[in-house]
């Protein structure tokens, strides 16, 4: 049925790039790729460290004069909860293909450590890359729109918070170079991300030591020569095997907390598998960085706090989005389960204990939607939105958290067991509150 | 287009009742939350103010002027309307910020007006509106099961004469009009509840006493007996047929468009208890910094955004209900919702100041003390937190009343 309405709809309508793709038949495709097509990264379980992966040689097709940026949106001065009517198009369309495919999938793809690249591929296909990309770059909407990707990102995330992680993470790292890269940065690595052939990219911020604070990177850049060097080791980096490009932040020395554009294909990092406790589609490992010497064009934006904060802030956002949306898979599968459940004769939601942890979730489930819808409009209108990623932040972190929880609790000892997607919920919200970068909106 | 900012068309006014608040609620706060049961009167010259400004009811209490409609207000390209119903909240917010209790003892306000905005006719407009109404629903035997009361009204000749006992009617005391629930046929359940506008003057009505109350002392809170209290017909509002099949739900709708405005005022006093607490962790020497982890700053500082980030929360769930019913869209869970998460957020962030402050929260020389006890009667009436659980699950659960009790 779903499926109908995928197909009916049409998921490219949303995005003028994907009406450009749709027209070579890529709603045909969906579900029909050979199986034998399906690669599984599958993690090993082993903790074996590799090499980065050799990937593409990265190099501009244009010459531009300077950097391009998406124009911040106008606004209405009115209040206003309606999406318009491109992206409530997307966003359905997004939830059906969530619902349809992400869903089947997310059991194995949560066994196997890996998403299956056909749905990988179905994603690059939906734009995910384009969007933060400025238009005369090839991007798919005119301004820039935070407010569209957490539309996307929490009905991806409807589907599977582990799969929407693995498919969102390259376009934080497009949305990262349209924001801050300069012109020859942007030629020379936009046009990928707007082609065919999207790279697997992530954005590298978090370290592996309890009270990890973003602001106090152990990862080490210091100038040497023409370019630099780094040192370190970044965790929980999504696809970190498969990716052929990361944004990496290291304290740079003397200069503060700093970005840097790392190719797979440079000598000496190197990767090791980190399956964690939940969002495990995402394919997480750590990045390991020993004496990698990268050229002076590596260095994103300007050293900082202040460029940190942002690319934190915005990663904190898409966190939220997605939390929002493995939020309302828990309430919409829960509330069927109690009123068909029976306990002492009749319907468990009929007893106040039950009815009343629904009706929690769902308002503070409405709560964090809201928070994390304005603080991403605050983003698109160019107003600052420290304050209010934040609140969205621990709202998504601790309701969240609650809400996985009291979706286990719900369907008790069943909840427990792998019959049901609620103890995957459980342990894929934890990671809102855990995770800094990774994806960007 | 998604834009949860407040309007800049609402500035002129919010900027008005925030002078309001400041000038004249905060100024008398202390005053009559000692001196219970006086009637506070500063409020009438600044009740006179208010109703020469009256734009878009903004200044209005709960209930008052136009809510439940977006009267007047153009709509913008989109067809979305910001209306008198976001208009009176963000004014509530604002005099809520200053002093809850009295904003409830603002003459000419008050819960009764929404009442009669509901349900009446167009001649009872005329002849009940801008008069300063109270609702009386309460008896002493039903408070949050409203369908239970006991109250009668019996029709004899032109007249209803109505028998029976209300408790905790706010400004009771000092209204014009009291609004009273009672039943035309008790054994016919709850389709035969009705409301009736009594004068307060009416020799029938009798006060019994006024509450002595955890807070919103300022705010007079009365109890009632009616002893063959004498009206006229026509004092009935809306229509009285007993209609088995929606006759209560008339009356209930009336909590449709009250419940975002207390919310509102909760969200009014916590802030006030986040903006003073704040003052006083930065004397203290806390330094809120919103990008770092929770645990990467002092407890202080990350349980501050805790409380914020609820308070956020609520907030935006009460505009978004106002929004909706400025919108003409059915928002009777988002109502509650809002005002359940409001209430009880409120609250905790209230008593959670008291405690952060320490002995300067607790003792009555701040009035963070004041703003903890004020601030539980928003969690209780118009519908106690788990009333408002009780609505929001059963339309999740499309239940009825009787399927969850």
């Amino acid at each position: 049925m779903a499926e109908q309405n995928f197909t009916e709809r049409g998921m490219a309508v949303g995005l003028r790039a994907l009406n450009r793709l749709a027209s070579n038949g890529l709603i045909d495709r969906f579900g029909l790729r050979d199986p034998a097509q399906r690669v599984l990264h599958g993690a090993s379980k082993a903790t074996v460290r590799t090499a980065t992966r050799t990937g593409r040689t990265f190099a501009a097709t244009q010459k531009l004069s300077k950097p391009a940026r998406q124009p911040r949106a106008g606004r209405s001065d009115l209040f206003d909860l309606t999406p318009d009517d491109e992206q409530q198009l997307l966003r359905e369309s997004v939830r059906d293909f969530a619902l349809a495919k992400l869903r089947p999938a997310a059991q194995e793809a949560d066994e196997a450590c890996a998403t299956p690249g056909e749905l990988l591929g179905q994603a690059n296909e939906l734009g995910l890359t384009m969007v933060g990309v400025p238009e005369e770059l090839g991007g798919a909407v005119a301004e820039r729109s935070a407010v569209t990707t957490v539309l996307v990102a929490e009905a991806l995330a409807q589907g599977d918070m582990g799969i929407a992680v693995a498919c969102l993470a390259p376009g934080g790292v497009s949305t990262a170079l349209s924001l801050w890269g300069d012109a020859d940065q942007q030629a020379t690595y936009l046009h990928e991300f707007v082609g065919a052939n999207v790279p697997v990219a992530a954005t590298a911020i978090v370290e592996p030591r309890a009270l990890f604070n973003p602001f106090e990177l152990q990862t080490r850049a210091r100038r040497a020569g023409d370019g630099f060097v780094l040192d370190g080791v970044k965790s929980l980096v999504p696809r970190a095997a498969d990716a052929e490009l990361f944004i990496v932040a290291a304290e740079l020395e003397g200069e503060g907390p700093a970005l840097f554009i790392l190719e797979s294909g440079t000598a000496g990092p190197s990767i090791e598998p980190e399956p964690a406790m939940g969002i495990r589609a995402a394919a997480t490992g750590r990045l390991i960085l020993e004496d990698v010497k990268i050229p002076a064009g590596a260095l994103l934006g300007d050293p900082g706090r202040d460029l940190v904060a942002e690319c934190v802030q915005l990663g904190r956002l898409g966190w939220c989005a997605l939390a929002v949306g493995t939020g309302q898979a828990v309430l919409d599968y829960v509330i069927p389960y109690v009123n068909e459940r029976k306990a002492f004769g009749e319907p468990i939601s009929s007893r106040q204990a039950v009815a009343f942890t629904v009706a929690n979730i769902a308002i503070e489930l409405d709560g964090m939607r809201l928070a994390t819808y304005r603080a991403a409009s605050r983003v698109d209108h160019g107003v600052p939105f420290a304050r209010e990623v934040s609140l969205a932040r621990r709202l998504c972190s601790e309701r969240g958290m609650a809400i996985g929880s009291d979706g286990v609790q719900l369907l008790g000892g069943h909840g427990y067991t792998k019959e049901h997607p609620v103890e995957r919920w459980y342990r894929d919200l934890r990671a809102a509150g855990v995770m800094e970068g990774a994806l960007l909106l | 287009m998604i834009n949860l900012e407040t309007p800049k068309k609402f500035e002129f006014l919010v900027g008005q009742a925030h002078q309001v608040a400041s000038e004249i609620f905060r100024s008398n706060s202390r005053k009559y939350d000692g001196d219970e049961h006086s009637y506070p009167k500063e409020l009438d010259m600044l009740a006179a103010v208010i109703d020469g400004m009256n734009e878009g009811g903004a200044l209005s209490g709960a209930g008052a002027g136009g809510v439940g409609e977006g009267n007047g207000k153009k709509p913008d390209r989109d067809g979305n309307r910001n209306g008198s119903n976001i208009a009176s909240l963000l004014g509530l917010i604002e005099l809520s910020w200053g002093d809850v209790g009295l904003l409830l003892t603002m003459p000419r306000q008050g819960l009764g007006q929404a009442a009669i905005a509901a349900v009446a006719n167009e001649q009872q407009l005329k002849r009940f509106g801008g008069k300063w109404a109270a609702m009386a629903i309460t008896e002493p035997e039903a408070g949050s099961d409203s369908a239970a009361i006991r109250t009668t009204a019996t029709l004899e000749g032109d007249e209803y004469v109505l028998n029976g006992e209300k408790i905790f009617v706010t400004a009771g005391d000092r209204a014009e009009l009291i609004v009273v629930w009672a039943t035309l046929d008790r054994k016919q359940g709850r389709a035969a509840i009705k409301s009736f506008v009594v004068e307060r003057d009416n020799a029938g009505l009798i006060l019994e006493r006024l509450e002595h109350k955890l807070g919103i002392r300022a705010s007079d809170t009365a109890d009632f007996r009616l002893e063959n209290c004498r009206i006229p017909k026509d004092n009935l509002l809306g229509s009285p047929e007993i209609e088995p099949k929606r006759g209560f739900a008339g009356v209930m709708q009336t909590f449709d468009n009250t419940r975002p405005l207390v919310a509102g005022m909760a969200i009014g006093v916590s802030r006030a208890c986040l903006e003073r607490t704040r003052e006083l962790l930065t004397e203290a020497g806390v330094e809120i910094d919103y990008d770092l982890p929770p645990h990467a700053q002092v407890a202080a500082a990350s349980e501050f955004i805790a409380m914020e980030s609820d308070w956020e929360a609520a907030r935006l769930l009460t505009m978004q209900a106002a929004w909706m019913a400025d919108n003409k869209k059915p928002n009777s869970l988002q109502a509650s919702m809002a005002k359940a998460k409001a209430g009880r957020t409120a609250t905790d962030i209230a008593l959670r100041c008291v405690a952060l402050c320490g002995s300067i929260g607790y003792g009555e020389r701040e009035l963070l003390e004041k703003w903890a006890r004020d601030v539980k009667i928003l969690d209780l009436f118009e519908g106690t937190q788990q009333i408002q659980l009780l609505i929001v699950a059963r339309q999740l659960l499309g239940k009825t009343s009787a399927e969850l009790k």
